[in-house]
C-alpha cells in the first residue's frame, strides 16, 4: 500500500482565523494520508477543527480563515494553492463534500432533478437528457424507490434519511475520488443513521472513492472507518487503524474519549470523563496543548510541543511515548 | 389551490364590503348632499323632490345596498364640481396614474434588485457605500423635497426636462398613453423617479439583507461545494432565494405608489386620479373621493391576491402547505 499514491495527503497544514487579536491557530500542523477505498474516521470534540479540516481540504474555508501553511496533496496534485477557478473544478468532480444537515443542505426552490442535472452538466458534457438518466440512475444506486417518479420532487417532499441520500448522491454524481463527510448522520433519527453509513460504505466500496468522514461519534467511526484520526486543539493526537485506536489507544486523549464510550458487556456504573473542557483557541498552553487536562502530566508536556512518534501501527503525539523523555523521566 | 384562492378571494369581498361602508358613510356625514347640488334659494318643495328622484328618502340600508348594486356596476355617481358621471372622470384620469406608478415600480424594482445583489456581494466596495448613502437619501427625504429638487435641478437649472403635466399623450381606445411619444416619455423620467425611489431604496435594502443571509445558508454552501460556478450560485440559487420578500414589497409597494401618487401627481401637475381627489378633497366632491376609496381598497385587495398566488410560484413548499386542510 505504500508504493501506491494516496488519493489524499496533507502534510503539515496550518489553517489560521485573522481576528483583530492577532491570528488564532485553528489548524496546528496536521499530516496524514487517506489511500484508494479508505474510510478515514476524523474524530474530537466540538472546535478540535475536525470541519476547518475538510472545509482546508476542498478550499472552502470562509474568511477570516485562511490555509497558512503545508500542502495538500490529491492524487499527487498540489491543490492547496489553486487559482479560484481551477479549485472549483475539482470541487464536485474530483473531490465531493456530504454537510451535516440533509434538511438544509438543499436548495428548497429547486426540483431534486435540476440540483442533480446541474451538478453532472457543469462538470461534464453530457446532454441534459443523458443528465437526467444517470441522475435517475444515482437515486436508484443510494437508495431512493422509484427515481423516476421521486427525481421531480423538492426536498421537502422526501424525510430526513431520503434527503441525505439524495445530498449523497449529489456529491457523488460525477464519481469523485475523495468524499468528505461532515457529520453526515448527526442530523439523522438513530434507526436512518445505520442505513446511511452502510450506503456511504458500500459506495465508497463499489467506487474505491476514498472517505474522510468527520464526525464525533466513535460508534460511527468504530463500525465504518478503517483508520481513525483523534483530533485535539487542531492537532492531531493520534492516529491509527481504527480496531486499535479503539481497543488500545496510547495518547491520554484518546485513552479518556474511549472510556467515555457506554458499553454493554461491562456494567460500570460511571463512564469516565476528561476534567475541564478544551482549551479555547485563544488560550491554548504552551507544550502539549492537552497538558492542563492530562492525567499522566510531567514539566517536559508544559514547555515543549510532542512531535508525532511512530508505535507499530499508531502515530501518536505525546512525550510518554518518547523513549529520551521516559528514561530522563526515570532519571529524575 | 382552488380552495385557498376562493378563500382569499371571500376575505377580499369583506375587506371591499367595509372599505364600502366607510364610502357611504361619507355621504351620510360630510353633509346634505341635496344641499350641494340645488342652489340656495331652491324652494322646500323642490329640494323634496330632487332628495326622492335620487332615493335619498328611502331607509338607510336601502339606500347602501343600492349604492353597493351601482358601485359594482361601475356607476359611482355625478361629481359635484364637475356634474359628469365620476366613473367616466376616473376612468380618463387612470391611465395617467396607472402608467406612472407602473415605471415608478419597474424602475424601482430593476434599480432597487440590482444595487441590492451587488451590495449583497460585494460588501465593502466603494460602489456599495455610495449605494448605502443614496438609499439613506431616499428613504429619509420627503417625496414632496425630491421632487421639487429634481424640478430644479433638471427642469430649472439644466432645462434638460419638463416641470410639470404629461407632455403628449397618444389615444388607444380608451386609454390615452405617454408611452409613445418623446415629451410623453421625457415627462414621465421625474416623477417615476420620484415616486419609485423609496420603494427602490426598499427594495435594495431588503435583496441586500436577504442576499447576505441566504449566502449563509448550508445549500449555498453545498452548491460551492459541488464546484458550481459563481453565477449559477449567486444568481440563480441565491437570487431565487431573495425573491418571495422581494415579491410581497413590490406587490404591496404598488398599492401605496399609486396611493402615494397623490404627492407626486401635485407637485408634478401629473393629470392622474391623485390630481382629481385632491381637488376633490378642496371642494368637499364627495362622490370623487368615495369612489377612488373604493378603487384603491379595490386594487389593494387584488394586488394582495396576487402576491399571494404568485409566492406558490416561487416557493413550491407553499403549495403542499396550502393544499393541507388548516
Amino acid at each position: 500500500m505504500s508504493v501506491v499514491q494516496p488519493v489524499l495527503s496533507v502534510r503539515d497544514l496550518r489553517v489560521e482565523f485573522v481576528t483583530r487579536r492577532g491570528a488564532l491557530k485553528a489548524i496546528d500542523g496536521i499530516s496524514f494520508d487517506i489511500a484508494k477505498g479508505e474510510v478515514l474516521g476524523v474524530v474530537g470534540e466540538s472546535g478540535a477543527g475536525k470541519s476547518v479540516t475538510g472545509s482546508a481540504v476542498i478550499g472552502l474555508i470562509d474568511p477570516p480563515g485562511r490555509i497558512a501553511g503545508g500542502e495538500i496533496l490529491l492524487s499527487g496534485m498540489r491543490i492547496d494553492n489553486l487559482p479560484p477557478e481551477e479549485m472549483r473544478r475539482i470541487r464536485g468532480k474530483r473531490i465531493g463534500m456530504i454537510f451535516q444537515d440533509p434538511l438544509t443542505s438543499l436548495n428548497p426552490l429547486y426540483r431534486v432533478s435540476e440540483q442533480l442535472v446541474e451538478t453532472i452538466r457543469t462538470h461534464t458534457n453530457l446532454s441534459s437528457s443523458a443528465a437526467r438518466k444517470r441522475a435517475i440512475d444515482l437515486l436508484a444506486d443510494v437508495g431512493i424507490p422509484a427515481p423516476e417518479r421521486r427525481i421531480d420532487s423538492y426536498p421537502h417532499e422526501f424525510s430526513g434519511g431520503m434527503r441525505q441520500r439524495v445530498v449523497i448522491a449529489l456529491a457523488l454524481c460525477v464519481e469523485p475520488e475523495l468524499i468528505i463527510a461532515d457529520e453526515p448522520t448527526t442530523a439523522l433519527d438513530v434507526s436512518v443513521q445505520a442505513q446511511i453509513i452502510a450506503l456511504l460504505k458500500r459506495l465508497g466500496r463499489e467506487h474505491g472513492t476514498a472517505i474522510m468522514l468527520v464526525t464525533h461519534d466513535m460508534g460511527v467511526i468504530a463500525e465504518t472507518a478503517d483508520r481513525v484520526a483523534v483530533m485535539y486543539a487542531g492537532r492531531i493526537a493520534e492516529i491509527g487503524p481504527v480496531r486499535d485506536v479503539v481497543q488500545n489507544p496510547l495518547h491520554p486523549y484518546a485513552k479518556g474519549l474511549m472510556g467515555a464510550i457506554p458499553s454493554l458487556e461491562s456494567a460500570a456504573d460511571r463512564l469516565v470523563q476528561i476534567p475541564g473542557s478544551m482549551p479555547r483557541l485563544s488560550a491554548i498552553p504552551p507544550g502539549c496543548p492537552f497538558n492542563p487536562r492530562c492525567p499522566y502530566v510531567f514539566d517536559r508536556c508544559r514547555v515543549e510541543r510532542p512531535e508525532p512518534i511512530q508505535q507499530s501501527e499508531h502515530r501518536v503525539a505525546c512525550h510518554l511515548y518518547d523513549q529520551s523523555s521516559v528514561r530522563s523521566e526515570a532519571v529524575a | 389551490m382552488l380552495a385557498f384562492t376562493i378563500r382569499r378571494a371571500l376575505q377580499a369581498i369583506g375587506v371591499l364590503l367595509a372599505v364600502g361602508i366607510i364610502a357611504f358613510a361619507m355621504f351620510r356625514f360630510a353633509g346634505d348632499p341635496v344641499n350641494q347640488i340645488v342652489s340656495l334659494d331652491t324652494p322646500a318643495a323642490e329640494r323634496e323632490q330632487v332628495r326622492r328622484s335620487l332615493g335619498l328618502d328611502d331607509p338607510v340600508p336601502v339606500q347602501f345596498v343600492r349604492y353597493l348594486a351601482q358601485s359594482i356596476q361601475g356607476d359611482f355617481g355625478v361629481s359635484y364640481q364637475f356634474r359628469q358621471p365620476v366613473s367616466d372622470l376616473l376612468a380618463e384620469r387612470m391611465p395617467a396614474t396607472l402608467e406612472l406608478a407602473i415605471c415608478a415600480t419597474i424602475f424601482s424594482t430593476v434599480f432597487g434588485v440590482l444595487m441590492g445583489v451587488y451590495s449583497g456581494l460585494r460588501r465593502d466596495s466603494f460602489l456599495t457605500k455610495v449605494f448605502q448613502t443614496v438609499s439613506l437619501v431616499g428613504i429619509s427625504l420627503p417625496t414632496f423635497l425630491i421632487g421639487i429638487l429634481l424640478i430644479y435641478l433638471f427642469a430649472v437649472t439644466l432645462g434638460w426636462l419638463p416641470s410639470y403635466g404629461r407632455g403628449d399623450t397618444v389615444q388607444i381606445g380608451w386609454w390615452s398613453t405617454g408611452l409613445l411619444t418623446v415629451s410623453g416619455l421625457k415627462a414621465l423620467i421625474m416623477p417615476s423617479i420620484t415616486l419609485g425611489l423609496f420603494q427602490m431604496t426598499l427594495i435594495m435594502r431588503i435583496v441586500r439583507a436577504e442576499m447576505m443571509e441566504v449566502l449563509r445558508t448550508d445549500y449555498i454552501k453545498f452548491a460551492r461545494a459541488r464546484g458550481l460556478t459563481t453565477r449559477a450560485i449567486h444568481f440563480g440559487h441565491a437570487l431565487k432565494n431573495t425573491l418571495v420578500p422581494v415579491i410581497t414589497i413590490v406587490g404591496l409597494q404598488f398599492g401605496s405608489v399609486i396611493a402615494f401618487a397623490i404627492i407626486t401627481e401635485t407637485v408634478f401637475q401629473w393629470p392622474g386620479m391623485g390630481l382629481l381627489f385632491v381637488q376633490a378633497v378642496q371642494n368637499v366632491d364627495i362622490p370623487i373621493m368615495a369612489a377612488y376609496l373604493m378603487l384603491v381598497a379595490l386594487i389593494f385587495v387584488a394586488i394582495n391576491l396576487a402576491v399571494d398566488i404568485l409566492y406558490t410560484v416561487v416557493d413550491p413548499r407553499l403549495r403542499t402547505t396550502i393544499r393541507q386542510p388548516t
